[in-house]
């Protein structure tokens, strides 16, 4: 068995015939990973009738292809085990998943499969003097690990840690299509149906993006302003207890000690002053940007970023900007 | 199976004459599938299973009303709830989300707050005097201070520990805290039915309390002092214990000319469950608050005895959503209404869990800015402040 | 059906965590140990199986981080027995080298299911449950909300996505389960039967083998993020601060 070449892998997540987004992320970080290490990019497309897609993979060299009835719907065997086997021909320097719910579940069982390392929740990857650091966020954000990745191994990468931009491109790739292996046909883990999300019944605690609205809404009529954003940012409407408490939304959007714990991408809150108990269920939010008219209320020490305002000058201001981005 | 032979605690409650006084006297009553009155009676007959899944062992917020008024000095509040919630807890039922995390982070840190045992002394950075913490003073003190977790830890009680410390100083009592080793006492752990986590709290302080020479024990938080007095003794741990109130009460002449800076309101006085109904405590915080220069004291309606409870004890404060969805109320929503039809310009309270509830209620009336609440210790401490830092 | 859990000990993150001096470790000094919570969630899923169709659950822990407290919980809370894996080798234990351990001992204690939390705050270098399944080369799904029985000795599970979306997946067993959330939340456990199940149960050990060296990468250092401290206020008027507001998000690619 030669040694691993310098290409790099990255795994190609989609769904219902689209490409996710994150993936996008991760073809540009690894078009520049690629370059450097002196290799190829190489997206990794398994599906059941998904060739579309690979037009959309242009930052790669190339797109390696299996086409199989059983990766049509993402099993973590299905598909991990296809890519070990053609890993196992080839052994790139490095795989690139997203720390999602597919991704992790295929790194994993990769990591096993082939007997190779494994770096989980990464924020940034790079070369460094010929070799390949990564840095690894744990424990809720408040630790950092630099770690030096050896060659062949597997990393997720957190959404949001590169742009998508950079993997976008109109240019058409070649495709190489690779022989589904045997063992496809002997896996009786199968995907027996997709289950949407019920309409209205929104999980806050999944939700990348909440606005969070406190008493400064001040009238259930009020609403429909925050709900507004949220749309915008393809999140959730969430509020502090004492809007609950006045039925202007159900139980399961309650955020704070006494409804639920929300760990969001993005936390706008609006018009909450930040009672410890409230504060309790959001502050480990990746970013938190707080409207109040208090410069002296408790939020601000959470918030990354404070907007002393009234939030009925903002929110006006804030959506017409996000409208103008989005059709943009 | 609770259908089958009546269990120890049932045997207590066959004298009940059935009268109805505890239901009738309940502030949350109405809002329960079964009252007090019909918890004893099925409890008797050993048909328990339906009141163990509904509402009602979540719905007693220990205001002790009911034992009060009982002619049969049952002892609803402190044997029946805690062992139907505990009977429920044992049946499968799950309590309330809140309290769950409550009770797993006192198991866990010693203090329903889940803060790190090293959090204990943070308020003391504040204080403004020394708070020695009786480990390191390694000799005897004559008055060993319970903080206990409220004010220790949430925000706007720890002006209040702050304020006592001042107060304390300014008297020359030698005193110290427990500071990282001090626990829970448990009175609301015991209320809300953790017997097993009442116990083990009882014996981790027994062993703390034991350990120490003092000669008495002040506290700022009548459930602790509830427990302490009325609990720990019957587990064989008998502390001298009163709570600030009667211990400023009892040095008025000292205290007196420290209180230079009139505060000029009218302030009522909210009499809590546990110094009030229990304890029978009520001239000791009117006494405080009248030695205040400038002070009009106005009793507000319902006081004394038939005092109504702000709704966060034995477990309240972890009951609130429970509450507000089955009774669609809140206590301290009723309270400080007549607070406000007292005239009142300032609502003093002396139990840490009352402040944050009636400033809530203020906001949540839409009556911010009718009046302030402030505990006692926050009064006296501004009326011992030079009149330029007194702040409104 | 045999059920084996799997329980991890993470840092509980009460404490402020500090790095020891060697700059590529957490300092041990202060640090407390928590179950993780998705292992909790597994915990509670075996249980709902055992309520349901009376399984025999057996959970496992790694000797450290106060795992006897954990394994007496899981009793009182419904486990049929607790096995404790000592003694372990010296230094600190990565995932992956965890994953070994315990592959190793599930082959001689073998279950129809095994179940084990999908992600640990301190995953490092891999994620125990896909590891496990790899290890073990059995079926293998991760990031659950629920887990049946169906009637023909197999299991369906239901794989969460972003949205509240989900796959409904069979899985023959035996097979290794990451959970994400049991269907509902742990159950509340009194005080009291922990304390019981401290007096009347007994906690097994297991010697833990000598596993070969794994793959994993190579820590270089680890250390805390700097800190936010206070808000970084945007003022102006409000054409300005949306304007602000959108490249900040945009600058954090959370405008799509």
């Amino acid at each position: 068995m030669s040694g691993p070449s310098r290409d790099v892998w990255v795994y190609v997540e989609h769904m219902k015939g689209a490409v996710a987004p994150h993936t996008y992320e991760l073809l540009g970080r690894g078009r520049n990973l690629a370059q450097t290490l002196g290799g190829r990019l190489v997206a990794v497309l398994l599906g059941h009738r998904a060739v579309d897609m690979a037009r959309t993979l242009g930052v790669a060299d190339l797109v390696l292809r299996v086409e199989h009835e059983q990766l049509g719907a993402f099993t973590p065997d299905a598909h991990a085990r296809t890519v070990a086997a053609l890993a196992a021909r080839t052994r790139p320097y490095l795989m690139l998943c997203g720390a999602t719910s597919a991704g992790i579940d295929l790194a994993s069982l990769l990591s096993a499969l082939l007997q190779i390392p494994m770096v989980a929740n990464v924020r940034a990857v790079q070369v460094e003097d010929g070799r390949v650091v990564a840095t690894s966020q744990l424990c809720g954000g408040k630790l950092l690990c630099d770690v030096e990745v050896p060659a062949g191994a597997v990393l997720t990468v957190l959404a949001g840690a590169y742009p998508a931009e950079a993997g976008a491109s109109t240019r058409e790739p070649p495709v190489e299509t690779a022989a589904p292996p045997d063992l496809l046909n002997q896996i009786r883990v199968r995907v027996e149906r997709l289950l949407e999300p019920a309409a209205g019944d929104v999980d806050i605690t999944r939700m990348p993006i909440l606005v969070a609205v406190g008493r400064g809404i001040q009238r259930k009529e009020n609403l429909p302003l925050a709900e507004e954003i949220a749309g915008l940012l393809g999140g959730a409407v969430c509020a502090s207890r004492p809007v609950i408490d006045q039925g202007w939304l159900p139980l399961s959007r309650q955020v704070g000690k006494s409804g639920m714990t929300v760990k969001p991408s993005l936390y706008l809150a609006l018009g909450i002053s930040g009672a410890p108990e409230h504060l309790e269920g959001m502050r480990n939010a990746a970013l938190i940007v707080a409207v109040n008219t208090d410069p002296a209320a408790p939020i601000f020490n959470v918030a990354h970023y404070g907007i002393v305002a009234d939030m009925f000058e903002i929110i006006p201001a804030l959506t017409a900007r996000l409208k103008m981005k989005k059709a943009a | 199976m609770l259908s089958a032979p009546p269990r120890p605690w049932q045997h207590e409650f066959y004298p009940c004459i059935q009268c109805g006084m505890c239901g009738g006297s309940c502030p949350l009553g109405h809002a329960m599938d079964y009252t007090p009155r019909r918890v004893i009676h099925l409890a008797r007959e050993g048909l328990l299973d339906d009141v163990l899944r509904s509402t009602t062992p979540w719905l007693c917020v220990s205001c002790y009303t009911c034992t009060a008024r009982c002619p049969g000095d049952l002892k609803i509040t402190d044997v029946l709830f805690p062992a139907l919630r505990d009977a429920a807890m044992a049946a499968g039922v799950q309590p309330p989300p809140e309290m769950k995390k409550a009770l797993d982070n006192t198991y866990r840190y010693g203090n329903p707050f889940g803060e790190g045992v090293r959090k204990r002394l943070e308020w003391t950075r504040a204080a403004g005097v020394p708070v020695p913490v009786i480990s390191q003073v390694k000799r005897p003190v004559d008055v060993l201070w319970i903080v206990e977790c409220y004010p220790s830890f949430h925000p706007r009680n720890q002006r209040q520990a702050q304020a006592l410390a001042r107060l304390l100083h300014a008297l020359g009592v030698d005193f110290a805290v427990l500071g990282p080793e001090e626990h829970c006492i448990g009175d609301c752990e015991r209320l809300a039915g953790e017997h097993g986590l009442f116990e083990s709290l009882v014996e981790y302080n027994a062993g703390l309390l034991d350990r120490y020479e003092y000669g008495e024990i002040v506290t700022g938080d009548p459930h602790a002092m509830n427990s302490l007095k009325r609990v720990y003794p019957g587990l064989g741990h008998r502390y001298p214990v009163s709570h600030y109130v009667e211990f400023l009460a009892r040095r008025l002449e000292a205290l007196r000319p420290l209180l230079r800076t009139p505060i000029n309101a009218k302030v009522t006085y909210h009499d809590n469950c546990c110094l009030g109904r229990i304890c029978g405590i009520y001239d000791a915080p009117r006494n405080l608050l009248r030695a205040i220069p400038g002070v009009t004291f106005v009793e507000m309606p319902f006081s004394r005895e038939i005092s109504l409870c702000c709704g966060g004890g034995g477990g309240g404060m972890w009951l609130d959503t429970m509450i507000w969805q089955t009774a669609h109320e809140r206590l301290s929503d009723r309270r400080i209404a007549h607070a406000l039809a007292s005239g009142a310009e300032i609502l003093a309270v002396s139990c840490p869990f009352e402040t944050s509830r009636f400033e809530d209620a203020l906001k949540s009336t839409g009556n911010e800015g009718r009046l302030v609440v402030r505990d006692i210790l926050e009064l006296l401490d501004e009326s011992m402040a030079p009149a330029s830092e007194v702040h409104t | 059906m045999r059920i084996a859990v799997v329980l991890t000990m993470v840092p509980d993150l009460v404490e402020e965590l500090e790095i020891d001096a060697s700059g590529k470790a957490l300092d041990t000094q202060w640090l407390h140990y928590v179950l993780s919570e998705t292992d909790d969630h597994a915990l509670e899923q075996a249980l709902l199986l055992k309520d349901r169709h009376g399984a025999h659950v057996s959970v496992f822990a790694l000797d450290y981080g106060d795992a006897d407290q954990t394994l007496f919980t899981a009793l009182a809370k419904g486990a049929d027995e607790a096995l404790k894996i000592t003694p372990l080798p010296e230094g600190v234990l990565g995932r992956r080298e965890a994953a070994a351990i315990f592959a190793d001992v599930l082959r001689a204690h073998p279950a129809d299911l095994i179940l084990t939390g999908v992600q640990a705050i301190n995953d490092l270098d891999g994620h125990l449950a896909g590891l496990l399944g790899g290890l073990l080369n059995l079926p293998f799904v991760g990031v659950t909300r629920s887990v049946e029985a169906t009637g023909e000795g197999g299991i369906i599970v239901q794989k969460e996505y972003p949205g509240g979306a989900a796959a409904e997946i069979s899985v023959p067993l035996p097979a290794v389960i990451g959970v994400i959330s049991a269907p509902q939340p742990p159950r509340y456990v009194p005080v009291a039967r922990i304390r019981e199940a401290m007096k009347t149960r007994s906690i097994d050990t297991v010697a833990a083998s000598g596993a070969a060296a794994q793959p994993v990468p190579t820590i270089l250092r680890m250390y805390k993020p700097q800190a936010a401290g206070q808000a970084t206020m945007i003022t102006g008027a409000p054409e300005h601060v949306a304007r602000e507001l959108a490249a900040i998000l945009e600058s954090r690619g959370l405008l799509r």
